[in-house]
């Protein structure tokens, strides 16, 4: 046997390991850390630290422009998820259950949003908006959002339902339920965590937007990041680090909601 | 006309998948009224098309289906008086067995008072009244095919369907459950047509089977005909085992055909052996290994005896097969274990006599 071969734990025992893994947080996380403790920071400036306040919170929260933007984003995150869920699930059951011509490409097709740098996507949404004579506001903002948000929700669902065993369905249609009570007593279930997950993704996705909306948004229509970049081109005050953070820890929050949902049906789903 | 006795009519049914796959080929059966019924055959033979079609899941491409008289012709599966067992059970995971067992009652509307009732009674059936709590994912796998039984057999169906009910069960479960099939099948009278690719579950469950093999019927017969009289190669084949021999038919007189097995002509002469019908050119001779007799002496008061080399035997505990041979000629004999040593003399190399019955010899036309 070969004796010199490094057990695969045994790597994290090198030290090169180690300092490449290091640099990798640091790079990765000092900006966030730095971005969130400064939000503390007792002073106009992001330079030294002066000390503990949550100043900058307050102020934060009593800017009605950073309230109205957050309430936009709210709106249009909240009318694109469900769209999109919707939508997206339809969609990636068709995919799963159907077998048709130009399957391939199709499926291809629809992964393609995600795929194409956002910029484009942005481009080619204001000009589509021109076209239609659509003035730029919070619909076009959440048509845009929907747009791109169904393909994620698709393969969600897509591969949530790659693990279902067919016949279940054909044993409630056996047992004498209709096509919409199979679906609602026995395919839905199954599918729900896909659901939330899917659900769960589109509505940060639109959350945290910034190229598309930026481009598909008009007059009236500021969204929470679009309102935060205004803000930083001014100067990077501590409020602007504050409004951030609020926005880090919703996002994680999802997101870890999102991860914990999809890895607890991952478990023994069917028997 | 399918009379009151039969409960499902298969006439001339066809099953094509695209264009060039026939998986039914032009099948005419019927099922009787409260009969165990066995689908048998190879993987592949069209056995699942064929009960998929009897449950409405693939419709036929030709021909008709009657079940209880009714032509099921466009009939949803869920507008169908029968109900089916999964292979894979299809117990529903998100459900507890009271819940999986309540589910045909309920998408029906039958009251909630009933459905209790009922469904206690389908999990007394199967002995499961006291897992009514349980999540599929906290039952093993006989507790879980018999929930599927339960919720099958809770709609009252007229034919209960069951495609491969035993396959996942260890051999010990296996031949429990069939014994307790049969309990349950007597004992709410209802019909049951069971696919199965393992002839032992078949000749040991079913008041009788269809043999089928691409697509085709050959053989329809109770389990003991089906074993004694099988009515062509692929038959004699599939049911048990078989020492099968290629033989020219030589002449016939009174009922009795003479044959000359060309790899034993030498060594036994020719066979007489006893067939109704009428039989010329190459037919197959056949006998099953445990009807033959081994004997270290001539057995000169049999007509059928010749001598041959031990080549192998395997000890299985109640049975011993031992293979032997006689020039080109290949034979297997299965001996009964009746008492300890009773073969203490069967050893690899040596040389003995094997006889069997003239009438125990099988003439095979197709």
């Amino acid at each position: 046997m070969a004796k010199d071969r490094a057990n695969p734990l045994d790597y994290s025992r090198k030290t090169w390991m180690r300092l490449c893994m290091g640099f990798t947080f640091v790079f990765l996380y000092f900006p966030i850390v730095s971005l969130i403790a400064f939000s503390f920071n007792d002073s106009k400036r992001n330079i030294t630290w002066q000390g503990f306040t949550l100043r900058y919170y307050e102020q934060a929260f009593n800017n009605s422009q950073l309230h109205e933007a957050f309430l936009n984003s709210l709106i249009i995150a909240g009318i694109s998820t469900t769209v999109s869920t919707i939508l997206g699930a339809m969609l990636g059951l068709a995919l799963y259950r159907f077998r048709f011509p130009a399957q391939g490409p199709y499926e291809g097709l629809v992964h393609l949003p995600i795929v194409i740098p956002e910029i484009c996507m942005a481009v080619a949404m204001v000009a589509f908006f021109a076209t239609v004579n659509m003035p730029l506001g919070l619909t076009t903002i959440t048509v845009s959002h929907i747009a791109f948000s169904i393909p994620f929700v698709a393969v969600v669902i897509r591969a949530r339902m790659a693990g279902f065993d067919r016949s279940l369905e054909e044993a409630s249609r056996d047992l004498g339920a209709s096509q919409w009570q199979t679906f609602w007593n026995v395919t839905y279930p199954y599918m729900k965590p896909g659901l939330v997950a899917g659900a769960l993704l589109a509505f940060t996705l639109s959350l945290d937007d910034f190229v598309i909306t930026f481009f598909t948004s008009g007059p009236g229509s500021t969204t929470f990041p679009i309102k935060i970049y205004s803000m930083v081109r001014f100067s990077v005050t501590p409020e602007v680090n504050a409004a951030s953070t609020v926005l880090i820890v919703i996002t994680l929050a999802l997101t870890v909601a999102a991860l914990i949902i999809q890895s607890r049906s991952q478990g023994p789903t069917h028997a | 006309m399918p009379d009151s006795n039969t409960i499902i009519t298969i006439r001339n049914v066809v099953k094509r998948f695209g264009s060039s796959v026939t998986a039914v080929n032009d099948v005419s059966l019927d099922i009787r009224r409260g009969e165990f019924f066995a689908l048998l055959g190879p993987s592949g033979c069209g056995k699942t098309t064929l009960l998929r079609m009897l449950a409405g899941f693939e419709s036929p491409s030709e021909g008709e289906i009657l079940i209880d008289g009714e032509d099921m012709d466009g009939v949803e599966p869920n507008k169908r008086s029968v109900n089916m067992v999964f292979q894979s059970y299809a117990v529903f995971p998100h459900m507890t067995v009271h819940q999986n067992v309540a589910y045909g009652l309920k998408v029906a509307g039958t009251p909630k008072g009933e459905i209790n009732q009922r469904v206690g009674e389908a999990l007394a059936l199967v002995q499961l009244e006291s897992m009514a709590d349980r999540k599929p994912d906290q039952l093993s796998g006989g507790q879980r095919q018999r929930v599927a039984l339960a919720r099958a057999l809770v709609k009252k169906p007229k034919v209960l369907l069951l495609d491969e009910p035993l396959s996942a069960l260890d051999a010990k479960l296996r031949e429990q459950m069939q014994l307790e099939l049969v309990r349950l099948q007597k004992s709410v009278g209802i019909t049951f047509v069971i696919v199965t690719h393992d002839q032992n579950e078949a000749l040991s469950m079913a008041d009788r089977i269809a043999v089928m093999e691409h697509g085709n019927v050959l053989q329809l017969a109770p389990p003991a005909e089906l074993y004694e009289y099988p009515n062509c190669r692929f038959v004699a084949d599939f049911i048990g085992k078989m020492n099968l021999f290629d033989g020219q038919v030589v002449g016939a007189r009174d009922g009795r055909v003479v044959v000359r097995v060309n790899a034993l002509s030498d060594r036994v002469g020719d066979l007489e052996l006893p067939y109704d019908g009428e039989a010329r050119g190459g037919v197959g001779v056949a006998i099953r290994p445990e009807k033959l007799r081994l004997s270290s002496s001539e057995p000169v008061d049999e007509p059928v005896r010749l001598r041959t080399r031990i080549m192998e035997v395997v000890y299985y505990g109640d049975e011993n097969h031992v293979f032997l041979e006689a020039g080109e000629a290949k034979f297997t004999a299965n001996l009964q274990n009746v008492s300890r040593g009773a073969h203490a003399g069967v050893v690899r190399g040596e040389d003995v006599w094997i006889s069997w019955r003239q009438e125990d010899t099988l003439l095979l036309t197709s």
